[in-house]
């Protein structure tokens, strides 16, 4: 199979010359994102997202089981992707490719550590049941800023889900089929939304936001912050690459912050206007 | 043909035209209605089936059926001309990626002009423009950057300014019908060159880099227009510069 090839030298030259005089190569402003398309549905929890040619599916969903032993009153969060062939050439199916496995731990963090969702609501009875909710993300396709949309998907899908509603007698929990009771939603806290820049040039004076798969060969800083609709960073991503100064993050804060309200009221839309 | 006939990847197709209500019978048998399968079709014993999904053509003269599908990735065949990267370069030639499962062979002196003292010297991630020489399902692809008959260029080469993208098959294959709207379209307002490969990549080059991203987008955008909706997203184009 063919490994991952760079980007050949007159694209680069032509991406960096384009970038000098402010414009990107697919004609967006520096602080533009792609087109995005969210939609939900047509089952709960399943959220499909366009970012450009980025295309991310997330797939919520969930079982009974028992809890962690140091943990007897939460429930588990579970959270996987998948990024193969399919999404683009050179992309192997296995797992252990350094980038997959860097945008999973990066949204991984985003749901969970951010604490978006409530696990203690997810307990049914302490120590013995709890509900473990599973996020599958699958990437359709590799256009570039592969976090940003899986990120936008799984919260998206994880806000669109809907688990059966249970009711504690004593020391039984009675779970309600979906057809006797409707089901109730997840306790989501908050939406967290990452916004990823890349960097350019020898000093990374010159920045784009959502880079496309060609921009993210070419660059050599990226730097992704995630926010929610409350202005609360819950988490920076900075991996390598080229310093920044405090002035490009904070920079780079401020266009988020706008970018995450947009994005949020589209999600909300989506939510909306789901089927299911 | 009346209508667009849409097929899927396992239908079976119905090879007898309305013309032929007379000789309703055996097709196989009959020397005057010898089908010939192009892309896209393959024969399964008496009846032939799509392995592509895609509109379903037919040629009534030569009865010739095929099958005109898109997708994004390239399988190389002999005659057709590509856009590669080079990746690697060694003893015999360079390797080139053209987008299909196995990166194609650029020898040294497949060059106009080229001999063993005087050979082209491409670095790593030089784009180059060919023709495939080679292409079977058991060896890797071969391709040349002249014409072997006549030993000139003919348009084949080393492409060293300008920008380089991707884009389905199917708009790659209508755009090297220089008939394309998209391209005439550009043609009569801005001044650019360009060279399509069938796999997929089309290089672009015009005297600045607005009007190179310009002439980009516009291709890109071209893919589901039709003719007067090409010329009117082109004219648009121009006049926002």
């Amino acid at each position: 199979m063919v490994a991952e090839i760079g980007p050949s030298n007159i694209e680069s030259a032509f991406l960096l010359e384009a970038l000098k005089k402010g414009t990107r190569v697919d004609g967006r402003g520096i602080y533009d994102y792609r087109t995005l398309k969210i939609s939900c549905g047509p089952t709960y929890g399943l959220a499909e997202v366009q970012l450009g040619q980025t295309w991310v599916l997330a797939r919520v969903s969930c079982e009974v089981t028992r809890p962690f032993p140091d943990r007897p009153t939460e429930g588990i969060v579970l959270f996987n992707t998948e990024l193969s062939n399919m999404a683009g050439f050179g992309l192997e199916s296995s797992r252990s490719s350094t980038q997959e496995v860097a945008i999973s731990r990066m949204v991984e963090r985003v749901i969970k550590q951010s604490r978006a969702i409530d696990a203690e609501a997810l307990c049914i009875l302490a120590g013995e049941k709890v509900w473990t909710v599973r996020i599958d993300v699958h990437f359709l396709d590799h256009g570039g800023n592969l976090i940003d949309a899986a990120s936008i998907a799984a919260i998206a899908a994880l806000r669109h889900f809907r688990r059966p509603d249970v009711t504690i007698d004593g020391e039984e929990a009675i779970i309600h089929d979906v057809r006797e009771r409707n089901p109730v939603p997840l306790s989501i806290h908050h939406t967290p939304i990452c916004v990823t820049f890349g960097f350019f040039g020898a000093a990374g004076d010159m920045l784009v936001l959502d880079p496309t798969l060609l921009e993210e060969q070419v660059q050599v800083s990226s730097f992704t912050i995630t926010l929610n609709s409350h202005r609360e960073i819950c988490a920076l991503n900075k991996a390598g690459g080229i310093p920044l100064s405090p002035a490009q993050i904070q920079r780079c804060t401020q266009v988020a912050l706008a970018k995450v309200d947009e994005v949020n009221e589209k999600i909300q839309l989506a939510l909306k206007a789901s089927t299911a | 043909m009346a209508d667009i006939k849409i097929v899927l990847p396992g239908d079976i197709i119905d090879t007898h035209r309305k013309e032929d209500t007379e000789q309703p019978e055996s097709n196989a048998e009959d020397s005057a209605s010898v089908i010939r399968l192009g892309p896209g079709l393959l024969q399964a014993s008496e009846a032939v089936s799509a392995v592509t999904a895609g509109v379903l053509h037919s040629n009534s003269e030569t009865n010739r059926w095929w099958v005109a599908g898109n997708k994004r990735r390239y399988v190389a065949a002999v005659g057709e001309p590509v856009v590669g990267v080079v990746v690697a370069r060694h003893g015999e030639g360079y390797r080139v990626d053209i987008g299909s499962a196995h990166d194609a062979l650029l020898p040294h002196l497949a060059f106009e002009g080229a001999t063993k003292r005087n050979k082209p010297n491409l670095a790593v991630g030089t784009v180059v423009y060919g023709r495939v020489v080679v292409a079977n399902s058991v060896m890797d692809p071969e391709i040349e950057c002249y014409n072997s008959n006549t030993g000139k260029s003919e348009g084949y080469g080393e492409l060293s300014e300008g920008f380089m993208f991707k884009c389905s098959l199917g708009l790659a294959r209508r755009l090297i019908d220089t008939k394309a709207p998209v391209l005439a379209a550009l043609g009569n307002g801005v001044p650019f060159e360009v060279a399509v490969g069938v796999n997929g990549r089309v290089w672009v080059n015009a005297e600045n880099v607005e009007t190179t991203i310009l002439v980009a987008n516009a291709i890109r955008n071209s893919e589901y227009l039709d003719a007067k909706q090409c010329r009117q997203m082109v004219k648009e184009l121009l006049e926002k510069q």
